[in-house]
């Protein structure tokens, strides 16, 4: 079991004519991906390597039976490619541009309420259950198949914290980035529910940084429901006030949205917290009573 | 009524994340005036605002972020010691922490992208040695899908190029991380090994002159 992904899969990949599409299309087909059709208005009817190119999703969906997208299409173009998948009734689409404007946004997360769609990004790596679907650009070979889900609002540092629990021998069910902006589809609370109830799953991870309040709304969560361990890390805890870290959403603005500010409700709700990146593995290990190295 | 219709028309045609209105008084013959404001705008969005744009005061932002913004390099000035390039915002940010961990302190916040080419890698460097109070640099990237060995014949070049003279401390990982380590320590240059993250950390506040 894994949530959201698995060996049933089956993927659009909107933007599959271009170079960052084209590229992780292969590389999600190399990994085991089912990668049933692509998308890209004007090249209907032809091939891109092997997978057949439609004019519309909704097209897409109804000929090859495709049951998630991925978008890899340019910001000026993806609200536009999400709504589409929203509109074609895709259950998932997972958007790994970077640089939607916020406004954009606003009017997708108008248009997922009261859809059949979850989104998941924008600006995210993506998902990936471990040897049966991955769904983004990371990079497959560090994982393996396990019972730790991992939800981070980063990219590289989700592939540091997946590294460091495969190098233990820990295993994931499934890895979820759900993006650095300020609107994205499915937050840590979603994440955080859909892990508590898949029985595969066995401990969490959060990987969280500075901005928002999205680590508070699932650690309350946390405090009331969830039995299983939480291991928990917050990134930007020497970042200066007022400066926007990177992603869009990561900002400490009007003193709030602090790193301590955070792990003090997630200590509350009995979240493992970690002050160091490199203790997310270990962690982990001592909360599953794996014997540790070192 | 009108004022705050206005108001709404304002912020989202011009993609704004902030509009503050302050003060805004009523004259005497009962018409609303905004004596003063403040707007702030969506970054992603300035394409579409190209007069926005030209509005842009470079003097008014720090020379070394102005430049990297014309590398395309998120980059943002800090007060430490250790210089960072870091491929990812988040990894960015942990490994600012993880430098404040060993005892040191981060002399920036930069992300030189996922990709971390080495054009990027150069450019980096660049902004790097221009902070005179850096005195190690921490290169951390987790390559995943990017060869190692492609990334330090990036960094091999950039650092020769440039004649680096700062002790370089790298952290690499993912595919050909083996050959990779190989090529850095047979440029016979200032280089050294982080086995990880911490380790990383550690030796580049070592190489800044210890904690403090």
């Amino acid at each position: 079991m894994s949530i959201l992904v698995n060996e049933l899969t089956r993927v659009i990949v909107q933007g599959l004519t271009g170079r960052e599409g084209g590229f992780h299309a292969g590389q999600m087909i190399t990994y085991g991906t089912k990668v049933v059709a692509g998308v890209t208005p004007g090249k209907g009817g032809t091939l891109h390597n092997d997978v057949p190119v439609f004019n519309t999703v909704a097209e897409a969906a109804r000929e090859t039976h495709a049951n998630a997208a991925a978008i890899f299409v340019p910001p000026p173009f993806a609200a536009d490619a999400i709504l589409e998948s929203i509109d074609a009734g895709l259950p998932l689409v997972v958007c790994i541009t970077e640089g939607v404007p916020t406004l954009d946004m606003v009017r997708v997360a108008a248009a997922l309420r009261g859809s059949q769609t979850r989104l998941i990004g924008p600006n995210c790596p993506g998902i990936i259950s471990p040897g049966k679907c991955k769904i983004g650009i990371m990079p497959g070979q560090i994982h393996r198949e396990g019972h730790v889900g991992v939800v981070s609002r980063s990219g590289t540092l989700t592939y540091e914290a997946v590294g460091q629990l495969t190098h233990l021998g820990i295993g994931q069910s499934t890895c979820i980035g759900i993006g650095g902006d300020p609107i994205i589809g499915t937050s840590f609370l979603d994440a955080m529910r859909l892990f508590n109830d898949d029985p595969d799953t066995h401990a969490i991870v959060m990987i969280g940084e500075i901005g928002g309040n999205a680590e508070q709304q699932a650690a309350e969560f946390i405090r009331g429901r969830v039995r299983k361990p939480v291991v928990g890390f917050i990134a930007g805890q020497t970042a200066p006030p007022g400066r926007r870290m990177g992603h869009a959403g990561a900002i400490i603005s009007g003193g709030a949205g602090t790193a301590k500010e955070k792990y003090e409700v997630m200590a509350a709700a009995g979240i493992r917290c970690v002050q160091s990146p490199a203790d997310i593995g270990q962690t982990m290990a001592a909360a599953l009573g794996k014997p540790v190295a070192q | 009524m009108p004022f705050l219709q206005s108001l709404y028309r304002a912020f989202v045609e011009t993609d704004a994340s902030l509009a503050e209105i302050n003060p805004l008084v009523v004259t005497g013959d009962g018409r609303l005036i905004a004596l003063d404001a403040k707007m702030n705008f969506d970054d992603n969005a300035l394409y579409r605002h190209k007069d926005l744009l030209e509005l842009r005061d470079l003097d008014e932002e720090d020379p070394l972020e102005v430049q990297a913004s014309n590398y395309k390099l998120n980059y943002i000035k800090l007060d430490g010691t250790v210089g960072c390039m870091v491929n990812g915002a988040g990894l960015a940010m942990a490994t600012m922490d993880i430098i404040k961990l060993a005892g040191g302190a981060p002399a920036n916040f930069l992300d030189v992208g996922g990709g971390a080419s080495a054009d990027q890698v150069k450019n980096a460097f660049k902004i790097l040695t221009s902070d005179k109070a850096v005195r190690s640099v921490f290169i951390n990237i987790f390559g995943g899908i990017l060869r190692c060995d492609v990334l330090a014949t990036g960094v091999v070049a950039a650092a020769r190029e440039l004649q680096m003279k700062l002790p370089v401390v790298v952290r690499m990982e993912g595919t050909n991380v083996e050959e990779g380590r190989q090529i850095l320590r047979d440029s016979g240059l200032n280089f050294t090994i982080g086995e990880n993250m911490k380790d990383g950390a550690e030796k580049a506040v070592r190489l800044a002159g210890g904690a403090r």
